[in-house]
């Protein structure tokens, strides 16, 4: 999808966050962000638990609308130029286009195969064979192929851990999203289920734009093209990852990414 | 070397009345318990001894048939002068009479306690089917509304203290809303409105007449609907409330609607408990008397709600017309009125002289009775392991 709108000048971001101020009820908890996320760029959030991240990534697909007192209190977040807040904007297009992966691994309680295809079934795609293909297409693409053809029709509760992630992240591409919202998807993991992850949005960094939030700083390093660090609700910084954590310009990133800073 | 020096043992218990009132508090509660365990099992052993041989018998089928498949009927016992006692039902007693000639010395007839409960039965059957299709309909559309739709708030709290309220209601009070509601007042399509009509909707080729469904299974249903509405409704919200947010979250992720996910991520899993409530309800519906003695049950009646003389068909007739009475005769079966199990045991039990032929038919129908809801109960144990089995997560 992201070929058929090749950015004219790659300066244009893909998702702008401008002077966004969400809140729960009367509690806000972000402040007057402003963040540019680049197409098929690697941007990782940081910060310390509770300052806003998954709030900020879940507001990107307006899954945080199903929390009743959630609310956008000022500012707008674009993609692709449009406010995803206004009413002309359906949600449902809008999360087919943008995937999601949560920390807690959850795939359905059914088969590998109706995992993977749940998304397409739901936007009513019946046919076996197109399902097949895109289930076929979408677990290669997540690296479980090889592991689960065998045995698609088999509970995916029946996975590993490791696996039933990368079905999660199967299932997520098989819409062929354009963005990929990642809230520490690698939080429930051990370190080599993780290696693969990383591994994986490796391989499909380019095809997608990937944002995640992570708590491990190596992780962050690994993966991503920029990191913004977020601290209280506020946007503190944000950057090239290797500027973030070789020569951060605010103190207080210096000392979260120095664990100094909780 | 320092002498061993016996030291006090530092773990003696201490002799406050702590330790006292711990031995009283535990006997206090396992007496408690004992008293519960052993009323029910002395109840059920009454029922057992006395009820299992009406139902059982020692010769092949080991079942009595008889009390099973045969409806009520009259007792008839005839006593002769040896002080012989002859049981049996109205034309037996002409025969025997005849036969016994100058040797009969008295009858005595016993209204209900010979035959069998085959009608009970079946009119039972039909409104716990009726009742129970009504309540999981209405049941669960409100829980998923309440459940996954509506929004937080005072609204939402009124409606959950209604429907406690409605738990709270006695059956008597539902039995008279039903007497109400459905026999008298509900809408029913007809050519010509009964005088009893409340009003009348003209509709052109036929007519919307409140004229009440009148004493039947349908009005029994939809009352005994509304007794179990509040225990479906209640557990049935808890069940979805079970299943996992992030099922919801992750369907709707990938762009599912809000109903799609309900479908197809929240019901599959919330349906094993929904259905083991459900069997519950119907252990309730079932033992319910006084909904359905002004709605749809008789002390007695002398036929199963199929049984009615319907105009024989002309022998030309055509298959269609076939088709018809048979549908005619199955919608018919529901607005009839029927006996039903509990209220046949509360007129065996208060509505007739009370002797030992009496006793037969009360205790065996009771035993019935129970078989039957204990069976459900465990059906709907079963029911849950298998399904729990299968949508694990
Ligand atoms: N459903 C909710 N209702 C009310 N307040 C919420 C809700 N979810 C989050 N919050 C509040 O919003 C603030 C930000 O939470 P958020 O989950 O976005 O933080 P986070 O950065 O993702 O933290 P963590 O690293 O622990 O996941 C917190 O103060 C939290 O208490
Ligand atoms: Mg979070």
């Amino acid at each position: 999808m992201a070929a058929e709108t090749p950015a004219p000048a790659s300066a244009e971001p893909l998702i702008q966050v401008e002077k966004f101020n969400y809140a729960y009820g009367d509690h806000q908890v972000l402040f007057d962000v402003d963040l540019n996320i680049r197409r098929e760029d690697v941007t990782a959030l940081i910060g310390p638990s509770g300052c806003g991240k998954s709030t900020l990534i879940r507001s990107i697909n307006r899954i945080n609308d199903l929390v009743e007192s959630a609310r956008v209190v000022s500012g707008k977040i674009k993609i692709d130029g449009v406010d995803i807040y206004t009413p002309e904007v359906d949600v449902i297009s809008l999360r087919r286009n943008v995937g999601m992966v949560f920390q807690k691994y959850n795939p359905f309680p059914r088969s590998i195969f109706e995992n993977a295809v749940y998304g397409l079934r739901v936007a009513g795609i019946k046919d076996r064979h197109d399902l097949e293909e895109a289930a076929e297409r979408s677990l290669k693409a997540a690296a479980l192929w090889d592991e689960v053809k065998d045995r698609l029709h088999q509970m995916a509760t029946g996975l590993s851990g490791g696996q039933q992630q990368r079905l999660c992240i199967a299932r997520a591409i098989a819409l062929q999203p354009r963005i990929l919202l990642m809230d520490e998807p690698c939080a429930a993991l051990d370190p080599i289920a993780t290696a693969r992850i990383e591994e994986l949005i490796h391989q499909l960094r380019g095809q997608y734009t990937f944002v995640i939030v992570t708590h491990n700083m190596e992780q962050a390093k690994r993966i991503a093209d920029r990191t913004a660090f977020f601290y209280k609700g506020k946007l503190i910084e944000e950057d090239d990852t290797m500027t973030i954590f070789n020569h951060p310009s605010n103190p207080l990133t210096e000392s979260y990414i120095t664990g100094r800073l909780t | 070397m320092s002498p061993v020096s016996i030291t006090e043992n530092p773990f003696a218990g201490d002799n406050s009345g702590i330790q006292k009132r711990e031995t009283i508090a535990r006997w206090a509660l396992r007496v408690g318990s004992y008293i519960v365990v052993f009323i029910t099992v002395a109840i059920m052993l009454h029922i057992f001894i006395k009820g299992a041989p009406v139902t059982f018998q020692s010769k092949w089928p080991f079942v009595n048939t008889q009390f099973l498949t045969e409806l009520p009927a009259t007792l008839h016992v005839i006593e002769d002068k040896q002080g012989n006692h002859y049981e049996t039902d109205v034309n037996g007693a002409d025969a025997i009479k005849k036969k016994l000639g100058d040797n009969f010395r008295a009858e005595k007839t016993i209204s209900y306690s010979g035959g069998g409960i085959l009608g009970p039965i079946v009119g039972t059957a039909l409104l716990v089917i009726v009742s129970v299709g009504v309540a999981l309909f209405l049941g669960v559309a409100c829980a998923i509304y309440l459940s996954e739709y509506a929004k937080h708030g005072k609204f939402l709290e009124m409606v959950r203290l209604a429907i406690l309220n409605l738990a709270g209601v006695p059956s008597v009070v539902f039995g008279l809303f039903g007497l109400g509601a459905f026999v008298l007042t509900a809408p029913v399509f007809v050519d010509v409105p009964a005088d009893r009509s409340v009003f009348a909707i003209p509709l052109g080729f036929t007519t919307l007449s409140f004229e009440g469904w009148d004493t039947c299974v349908l009005s029994g249903g939809f009352t005994l609907a509304f007794v179990i509405l509040p225990v479906i409704i209640t557990a049935s919200e808890q069940c979805l409330q079970a299943v996992p947010q992030g099922f919801r979250e992750t369907s709707m992720a990938l762009g599912a609607t809000r109903w799609q996910t309900i479908r197809y991520s929240v019901l599959p899993f919330a349906t094993p408990g929904i259905l083991t409530s459900s069997i519950l309800g119907i252990a309730r519906a079932a033992g319910e008397t006084a909904p359905i003695m002004f709605t749809a049950a008789l002390a007695f009646k002398d036929k199963l709600p199929w049984q009615k003389d319907l105009p024989p068909l002309p022998a030309d007739a055509s298959i269609f017309a076939h088709w018809e009475q048979s549908v005619s005769r199955f919608l018919g079966i529901f607005t009839e009125s029927v006996q039903a199990l509990p209220y046949h045991i509360y007129t065996l039990a208060a509505k007739i002289p009370q002797n030992e032929y009496a006793e037969r038919a009360q205790y065996g129908s009771v035993f019935v009775f129970l078989v039957l809801v204990a069976s459900l109960a465990a059906s709907s144990v079963l029911l849950r392991k298998r399904l729990r089995a299968k949508y694990r997560w």
